[in-house]
């Protein structure tokens, strides 16, 4: 595994992922120290267009556009991140112990599995959502990762069935080893990359559902997030009055962040899967 | 064709399945809401109304459309009953008005924007891909970036910025809705060309982001084809390249039709949100209005009319795989 790590910065790809991504970190982190002004401030007029101390201008609230596009930036990863660790696990568990156990168990988790991936997820997000009153980030995070997990618990499974019968299983399962210790010792490692990956893509489709539902008005309430920012851009006009600076820097923010983080999962998928390295 | 019989029997069988889960979320997650929905919409429309008889008696239609005052699992043979004599009950917030005539209207706007969208993107992105594939080196280092931030940008993000760019700034094309406002649908040819205009900037938005994730998946799958033997053996015989080209994209196209069910069922989310932007008069416009407005029975039947239409779209590329593809004929003698 550790020659892996020089292989994977090897991909140029990857390296441009991983730079847009660290630099959009370190703005997330270090802006805030800077500019200690509370993003939910309305301290200017209806969108007062950039200037000197402006630099994306207000928006319709009179909120520094800046400030509120940092800590947007910031919750709406932190939504991405949780829901895609909460995808990747239950994907994970659903995968491995179908894959691995066979018979009835598989049977029965490989249906459900895909009954869910037919259903589109977007319209069980949007019924959780109305049904649930009132919603933090946390529970729009939690709802995104419930809905999203089908994909990764194909893959794994899919996976985990090529590995059970590989010669190190079997000596395992000679040994006495417990199904868990197997499972986690044996398969679980050879197909971490393949986890990492996954995870990823879980955490890029988690902010573009948050700004989704977000712009259906089912996001989360009190906050700030990229896809709240432009459901008020939309409901308070700002595209009709020419106030750019209110849509055109959350729009980039999300591109931004989920095109480094596909860059990233290119990258990883040429250095894993050799057959398609250009 | 005996193995064939058994394969659609038992993806008939899933579908159906599947179908009944998707009902039975649409019934229960709605219905999970705490506090009672009859009585906030009723407070609603009888504001204003001093007759307490009436207040009661709308009170009691309500409760009766939605069937409030039965046990929930009655509630639900009911519901389910209802869908099969075609009736989804009546809208909350468009009173007196059927849900399923809302979703008539609806519909075709939603199924003339997107269909033709998303196979226009298709058609675009499987040329593009196969060219970056084939063409390579600064082409390709050039254009996957670009396909792979365009397919970045969520398509009402786009959708925004294009209205702000042609409708407000360049004044090219009109901003929203279906057709201009002042006009009452009929066939007649201003208001034919009215819709034109209309249709143009929704169009082009979620064509443009499609174009991107499609390109991706066949520049991949054409990468795979070109370092394929036949390919190889192709280039040594000295075939011409445009020849080559064709060949690799016929391969690589097949498992990209299961891209376009893919588009089918993501896109109609995505794109939902991109009627909301321009206000056009489909089903996305009728979802959010209906979400705004706490209207339970639209919401539903929103959400199971695109389940249903998923559902359709997955179950015919099914069928067109058990057909078409060899390997899934080999998989059926099994």
């Amino acid at each position: 595994m550790k020659g892996n790590f020089k292989m994977i910065f090897k991909s140029g790809k990857f390296d441009v992922g991983v730079a847009i991504f660290a630099l959009l970190i370190l703005c997330i982190v270090i802006f805030p120290l800077l500019n200690k002004e509370d993003p939910l401030k309305m301290n200017y007029t209806m969108f007062q267009p950039p200037g000197a101390n402006l630099p994306l201008g207000a928006d319709n609230f009179g909120r520094n556009e800046l400030v509120e596009l940092i800590a947007g930036g910031k919750t709406s990863l932190i939504i991405g991140i949780l829901a895609g660790a909460i995808a990747t696990c239950i994907g994970l568990i659903i995968g491995l112990s179908g894959g691995y156990l066979g018979g009835l168990a598989d049977n029965i988790l490989s249906s459900v599995t895909n009954i869910f991936i037919v259903i589109p997820s977007f319209i069980i997000l949007v019924l959780i959502s109305v049904s649930i009153s009132s919603r933090s980030f946390l529970t729009t995070a939690l709802v995104i990762g419930f809905t999203s997990w089908p994909w990764t618990a194909r893959a794994v499974r899919a996976q985990t069935i090529s590995l059970r019968n590989r010669d190190h299983v079997n000596l395992a399962k000679v040994s006495g080893y417990s199904i868990p210790k197997i499972i986690l010792m044996e398969i679980l490692p050879y197909i971490a990359s393949y986890v990492g990956m996954a995870f990823i893509l879980q955490v890029a489709s988690g902010i573009l559902s948050e700004a989704t539902i977000s712009m259906l008005g089912l996001g989360p309430q009190n906050t700030v997030t990229l896809g709240l920012m432009l459901n008020w851009a939309t409901m308070y006009e700002a595209h009709m009055s020419g106030a750019w600076w209110a849509f055109v820097p959350p729009v980039l923010m999300i591109a931004l962040i989920t095109f480094s983080l596909n860059l990233m999962n290119t990258g990883l998928d040429q250095v894993f899967n050799p057959q398609i390295r250009s | 064709m005996k193995s064939y019989r058994k394969y659609m029997t038992s993806k008939i069988a899933w579908y159906v399945l599947t179908f009944v889960v998707a009902v039975f979320l649409n019934f229960l997650l709605p219905r999970l809401i705490p506090g009672n929905p009859v009585s906030t919409i009723v407070s609603k429309i009888t504001s204003g109304m001093a007759d307490t008889n009436s207040i009661k008696r709308v009170y009691e239609t309500f409760e009766k459309e939605f069937g409030l005052n039965k046990p929930i699992w009655d509630q639900f043979m009911i519901y389910v009953s209802n869908l099969f004599h075609g009736n989804m009950g009546t809208s909350f917030g468009q009173y007196p008005r059927k849900v399923t005539d809302i979703l008539a209207s609806s519909i075709v706007w939603t199924i003339g924007l997107q269909l033709p969208a998303i196979i226009v993107s298709w058609i675009l992105g499987n040329v593009l891909g196969v060219l970056a594939a084939y063409i390579k080196k600064g082409f390709d280092r050039i254009l996957f970036p670009v396909f792979l931030f365009i397919s970045c940008i969520p398509s009402f993000g786009f959708a925004i910025v294009m209205v702000w760019l042609f409708a407000v700034a360049l004044k090219i094309a009109p901003a929203s809705g279906g057709y201009a406002f002042d006009m009452i649908p009929s066939p007649t040819f201003s208001f034919f060309l009215s819709v034109l205009q209309h249709y143009q900037l929704p169009f082009w938005s979620i064509v443009l982001v499609g174009i991107g994730g499609q390109s991706l998946g066949m520049r991949e799958m054409s990468i795979y084809e070109l370092n394929a033997d036949y390919v190889k053996y192709c280039r040594l015989l000295g075939l011409r390249d445009s020849k080559i080209v064709k060949y690799v994209f016929k391969n690589a196209v097949l498992p990209q039709i299961t891209g376009l069910a893919l588009s089918l069922g993501t896109m109609v989310g995505g794109a939902l949100i991109t009627e909301i932007v321009f206000s056009y008069p489909g089903l996305g416009s009728v979802l959010f209005n209906a979400i705004a407005a706490q209207d339970f029975p639209l919401i539903s039947g929103c959400t199971l009319l695109i389940t249903t239409g998923v559902l359709v779209a997955n179950f015919l590329i099914d069928i067109a795989y058990g057909l078409i593809d060899p390997r899934i004929k080999v998989a059926q003698r099994e």
